[in-house]
């Protein structure tokens, strides 16, 4: 608890010794009152006070003024003990209100938690310890075991591993060394290294975590603005109507204290502050528990377009594949399958592109470079190498064509290497980009938590779009598009009322990204181009994140309707109550501070359900 | 300028939506958000007059909440 909190604590205890004390004691009828006036004091000065200072400034929308009126309007009406009790009860929900806020900040702050206190930085061959914010580029930074690293860079010295669970909600630690990438914000577990800083603190990773996280409120859903704007109209309507109420009957039926007091039960309901407060909490809530699982989400808005999310778009390579490639037949003319392998990777082996890599990779034993003379690389042909004196063609078609070769196609579909000896045709190797482990699980949950549409763009030819897409589980193929016709293909699927979000790397598809409701880029950490272009970033690759961010999505939607339609309903059953003469005022302070305090325990749920799972 | 501050006491979030709305009429503030769970205050506005909106707008938060301060 904090000061304030303990003070109103006191009071409140004050108040009620007080008022038991008044009620017992055995007074004359004048003295009475005085009597009563004690704990309403303790308990209420402050709102007294502040209602004062309210009506200098016009405020008369307040929630404290309304109390104030109120109770002096019990007063008048001679509830003494009514009075006092009313002002005791609603700052135990005041104090409550503020626990609970408080409790549900510190949680947020929790989230935070991930910002690097300081870095030991290597400076005229010294060690000093700075805020990150103020390493240079460049400069060499000293992290222990357990400390967080402080900002992005490559490991210089050392090796060790690191726990990222806090960036991407995987617990297994990634083992670093010499030469990898580290990023702000992970946790160095096992070894000391140095790292060469490669950003300064405001452009690392963890910054830039940070700032969308804190100004991901700043986006905000419709359903906040619509309650923002519900609460403007609530509280002037409400007031209104307890005009209304205190005056219109008596002058027809009499008995104004009845109907006096029956408005003063309309006042203290009359503010709006359990909506207020519970609809961003509850947003909030879920956008902190979603970036503890590495889901980064960039605004509230984004959280209800992605709850009744209608069609979900991929990217084929690198997003439902895993980028690399990997041999999956070879088929000589005469020799032996190896001896095929053999001669391909001889010629690839002085490339670095993909292709050339997966299938050196996969003859994996080393090769001679002794025997590699002249090598030209044809750009979209493949590469000419002279090995042992004769001249070796790998490549496509066209390369086959070039060297005079008589090639044939492939049954199998992927990627088709073409390999040569001058023009004698020496067979061909299938190389393909492989499914993500986890994509066929995740377009399953997609599946099963009611997308109706998921579709796979791709450059890449029909045939192997197709496969890929029956292998993932995956409703629709466009195949065969330039950059730009993925733009097209996602305009033409757009739908008013039934966002469409697309995914990507992130790095080639920042123009769908952007066009899409909801751009989702994966395999975000340490790209920052990525960051930019999405409205909602995973940290790492894992597609199984889609479906868990859909979830936590709709969950945190629920929760808002939740105790939206519990307030109001609360409010209204109270208000109706109130007017039929059935509520007291203790009735009506529930309504006020103690739905406040059940929305906000209601909001923070949203928070639980980003929980690593056990 | 965008410039954000720390609100002390800042116990209401129906005051947070209020002082954001008065602030926001303030003449020169191109952008503004009252954040009442990270207990912030994100004023934009010109460098020139800045110094005299945020006058404005802490008389605002006194305003709408009398114990609230912006912290420098």
């Amino acid at each position: 608890m904090t000061r304030k909190q303990k003070i109103l604590l006191i009071r409140i205890i004050a108040a009620a010794v007080t008022l038991a004390a008044a009620a017992l004691i055995p007074a004359d009828d004048k003295i009475k009152p005085f009597l009563f006036l004690v704990p309403y004091i303790i308990a209420g000065y402050d709102i007294i006070k502040r209602a004062a200072v309210n009506i200098i400034h016009g405020q008369i929308f307040d929630e404290k003024f309304l109390m104030a009126v109120a109770t002096i309007g019990a007063w008048v009406l001679s509830e003494y003990t009514e009075a006092s009790a009313v002002m005791i009860f609603f700052q135990i929900g005041e104090l409550f209100e503020s626990i609970a806020v408080g409790k549900s900040r510190k949680s947020i702050a929790g989230l935070m938690d991930i910002k690097p206190e300081s870095a030991a930085v290597l400076r005229d061959g010294k060690e000093i310890r700075v805020p990150p914010e103020e390493v240079e580029k460049g400069e060499l930074v000293t992290v222990r075991p357990g400390e967080k690293i402080p900002l992005d860079g490559i490991v210089v010295q050392g090796s060790s591993s690191v726990n990222t669970a806090a960036l991407t909600g995987e617990s297994l630690p990634r083992d670093i060394d010499v030469g990898d990438r580290v990023v702000s914000g992970t946790v160095n577990l096992t070894g000391a290294v140095t790292v060469k800083t490669e950003s300064v603190y405001k452009d690392s990773t963890v910054a830039k975590i940070l700032d969308m996280v804190e100004n991901s409120s700043s986006k905000k859903a419709r359903t906040e603005n619509f309650i923002t704007r519900f609460s403007r109209y609530y509280t002037p309507c409400v007031v209104g109507a307890a005009l209304l109420l205190a005056v219109v009957p008596p002058l027809f039926a009499g008995e104004w204290i009845k109907w006096i007091n029956r408005a003063l039960i309309f006042l203290v309901v009359s503010c709006p502050c359990a909506l207020v407060i519970s609809v961003p909490l509850s947003f909030f809530g879920g956008i902190g528990g979603a970036s503890r699982r590495g889901i980064l989400i960039k605004g509230s808005n984004f959280v209800e377009a992605l709850a009744k999310a209608d069609t979900i778009v991929f990217d084929k390579t690198g997003t439902l594949t895993t980028g690399t490639f990997t041999v999956t037949a070879v088929h000589p003319e005469k020799m032996s399958e190896q001896e095929l392998l053999s001669v391909a990777a001889a010629a690839e082996s002085c490339s670095n592109h993909p292709i050339a890599e997966s299938i050196i990779a996969a003859h994996g034993s080393d090769i001679d470079r002794a025997r590699i003379g002249k090598v030209n690389e044809y750009a979209g042909m493949g590469v000419e190498s002279q090995i042992d004196g004769e001249y070796i063609y790998a490549g496509n078609q066209k390369l086959m064509e070039k060297a005079g070769a008589v090639w044939h196609g492939c049954h199998i579909a992927g990627t088709v290497i073409h390999i040569a000896k001058k023009g004698e045709y020496l067979g061909h190797i299938v190389i393909t980009d492989r499914l993500k482990p986890d994509a066929a699980g995740a377009l399953k949950e997609l599946k099963r938590l009611g997308i109706s549409k998921t579709v796979m763009l791709t450059g890449d030819r029909t045939e192997i779009a197709r496969r890929t897409a029956e292998e993932a589980g995956i409703d629709e193929v466009r195949a065969e598009l330039l950059p730009d016709g993925k733009v097209k293909e996602v305009e033409s699927m757009l739908r008013p009322g039934k966002p469409l979000a697309f995914t990507g790397d992130g790095i080639n598809d920042a123009p769908v990204l952007a066009r899409a409701d909801i751009g989702i880029a994966m395999g975000a950490m340490g790209s920052d181009a990525a960051i930019e272009a999405a409205d909602i970033v995973l940290m790492d690759d894992r597609l199984s994140a889609i479906p868990e961010a859909v979830r936590i999505a709709r969950k945190t939607v629920r929760i808002v309707w939740q105790n939206i339609i519990f307030a109001l309903a609360v409010k209204a059953a109270v208000l109706t109550a109130g007017a039929l003469g059935y509520a007291n005022m203790w009735l009506a302070i529930f309504a006020d501070v103690g739905v406040a305090v059940i929305v906000i325990i209601n909001a923070m749920r949203a928070l639980s359900s980003g929980k690593v799972r056990k | 300028m965008r410039k954000t501050f720390e609100l002390e006491e800042l116990d209401c979030a129906a005051c947070a939506a209020k002082m954001e709305d008065g602030i926001r009429k303030i003449e020169g503030v191109s952008y503004v958000q009252v954040n009442f769970l990270s207990q912030k205050l994100t004023l934009e506005a010109p460098d020139e007059i800045f110094e005299k909106v945020l006058k404005k707008a802490a008389a605002v938060c006194r305003k709408t909440e009398p114990d609230c301060r912006i912290i420098r």
